[in-house]
């Protein structure tokens, strides 16, 4: 009997692909066809929804500005839980369980619980509507996610690597970046992966943190939305370029999500 | 697992985690705890009201109403998106072209911003401009989500599903990976049948993947924010407002800061007990 077992994930995937195809549908479009007529594909197939996006520097700068601290939370996420992941994998220390869950807590936290303390606390230390505030904001959530995945990937190392290292008279310090850095890049990526979708994907605190210079992607869009009246092929468009880093990041690490996973016992 | 050795100067390496975690959690939090039991009438004067804030907001009306909103909403997606995730986990190839085209195509929704989801299943549920408005008025079914609370909430459930049973499968796809190959073949070779090899084999290996899946989902779900006020604002009337969207309002829309903060610790401690009882759990069964 020949399996059908293809047509499951075959027809999730069509799932996941026809809100996708209609956003991009739509942003080839102008306003008025998306409100006048109902076609599966654009009739008046245009291109300036998009030159539009990258000619007005309060479009491609809320890209550049969302690129910017994501990037500046993934490296500093990463960093700081690399050592803490590996003293929770290795060592037993005074208080290291009730550690564990009280950074898992953090995880746990509306960010709606946050929204209005983290303005008064950013303003109080003048950081309100610059990167690095809502790159520190988004640590609440993605360094106890980094340390909580990055330890399950070390845990899957066996310990007669660090014991070998040091008995070659390997420092602490030289043995974590020659030696087990290295050993564990697959869950580094599947950790960075995961900080940078968090920090992309968020909008409540990072909305809240930003005003004009810092104002990520996606709040510009709420506010077109708002003032503009609603420039639909305009928001579609600005929607199908927010998925592009995304699909870019996903493509980049493909082979560690893969074999990742599957390698630190997650 | 691993034997660990008992060094205090672990702490070291922990310490730049904590102060990073320390500085954005408990500033904050004290700030709400603050609140929750003051009464301001601006100007930055307050005045010590005590649990008054805690008992209205546990006796009110609304928060009622969007804390059983929020369970409902919540026990509906779980039962949904595990179940639906490990079994297109389960039918997807291990290995080969084809698995790396599915796990690229899966992730795609992770990784598009929250309020881009809600405006997007906004215009594909539209019944005027939407595919899938068009589609299933067509099909001689009445469907408005802006009007009607039963669309509405279908349309959010469905939002869900889409946005986030991806990372269910991820997950339970690392976990199915992790099987030797020799499972398989001893099964076979004791004739086990497919429900036996799920039951006996590979649904106790995804067991540590699954809870991982189900407590992400538990959380997120219970906080969950801008795809649905992007969607539906919270409507009609209030029949998708969620505990998170019914917060916001209470604070920065109506600027109830006692009240809210109330709410907010209500809230935090409640995710807080569920996830505490969760792990306790399975802590316990794992060192068994």
């Amino acid at each position: 009997m020949r399996s059908f077992k293809w047509l499951a994930p075959a027809i999730y995937i069509v799932f996941l692909l026809l809100p996708i195809y209609w956003l991009l549908n739509m942003s080839f479009k102008t306003t008025n066809e998306i409100l006048g007529a109902f076609s599966l594909w654009p009739q008046d197939f245009t291109l300036a929804n998009y030159r539009k996006i990258f000619t007005d520097s309060t479009w491609y700068g809320g890209y550049l500005n969302s690129l910017a601290y994501v990037a500046v939370n993934t490296v500093i996420s990463v960093a700081a839980a690399l050592p803490a992941a590996y003293a929770f994998s290795r060592y037993h220390f005074l208080g290291d369980k009730h550690l564990f869950f009280w950074l898992l807590t953090n995880r746990m936290a509306p960010p709606a619980v946050f929204a209005l303390p983290f303005f008064q606390l950013y303003s109080a230390l003048h950081l309100f509507d610059t990167h690095i505030a809502v790159a520190l904001a988004h640590c609440l959530f993605n360094i106890p996610l980094a340390v909580w995945i990055l330890e399950g990937f070390m845990s899957g190392v066996p310990k007669e690597l660090d014991e070998t290292a040091y008995v070659d008279g390997y420092s602490f310090p030289r043995f974590f970046v020659k030696i087990f850095i290295p050993t564990i890049t697959a869950g580094i990526g599947v950790t960075a992966f995961f900080c940078f979708m968090f920090s992309w994907v968020e909008l409540l605190l990072a909305k809240n943190l930003t005003s004009v210079a810092a104002k990520p992607i996606a709040a510009t869009m709420t506010r077109t939305a708002s003032t503009a009246g609603y420039e639909l092929g305009l928001l579609a468009a600005a929607g199908v370029l927010t998925i592009v880093p995304g699909a870019f990041v996903i493509y980049f690490v493909r082979h560690y999500i893969a074999k990742g996973f599957s390698l630190g016992r997650v | 697992m691993i034997g660990k050795t008992t060094n205090q100067r672990a702490w070291l390496l922990v310490a730049p985690v904590v102060a990073l975690v320390a500085f954005n959690a408990l500033i904050p939090m004290m700030t709400v705890v603050n609140y929750s039991f003051q009464e301001t009438f601006g100007d930055n004067v307050f005045f010590f009201e005590g649990f008054k804030w805690y008992q209205q907001v546990l006796t009110s009306e609304r928060f009622h109403a969007s804390f059983g909103r929020q369970l409902v909403f919540t026990g509906v997606i779980l039962a949904i998106e595990i179940p639906l995730g490990v079994a297109i986990a389960l039918a997807m190839p291990r290995s080969g072209p084809w698995a790396s085209v599915c796990l690229v195509l899966m992730a795609l929704p992770l990784l598009i911003p929250w309020n881009v989801v809600g405006a997007m299943w906004n215009i594909f549920a539209l019944p005027d401009i939407g595919l899938l408005g068009r589609a299933v008025n067509g099909m001689g079914i009445a469907y408005n989500f802006t009007q009607d609370p039963v669309s509405a909430w279908v349309t959010t459930v469905a939002m869900d599903v889409w946005h986030w049973t991806s990372l269910v499968v991820l997950l339970a796809y690392a976990g199915l990976c992790a099987i030797p190959d020799a499972y398989y073949q001893a099964a076979k070779i004791d004739g086990a049948g497919a429900w036996a090899v799920f039951r006996h084999i590979e649904l106790p290996k995804m067991k540590r993947v699954l809870t991982i899946a189900i407590l992400l989902r538990f959380m997120d779900s219970f906080m969950i924010y801008t795809e649905p006020f992007v969607l539906t604002g919270g409507g009609p009337g209030n029949t998708t407002t969620f505990l998170s969207i019914d917060l916001v309002k209470a604070a920065l829309g109506q600027f109830d800061l006692g009240p809210a903060a109330a709410m907010s610790l209500i809230y935090f401690l409640i995710v807080l007990l569920v996830c505490y009882v969760f792990f306790t759990v399975v802590m316990r069964d794992e060192e068994k």
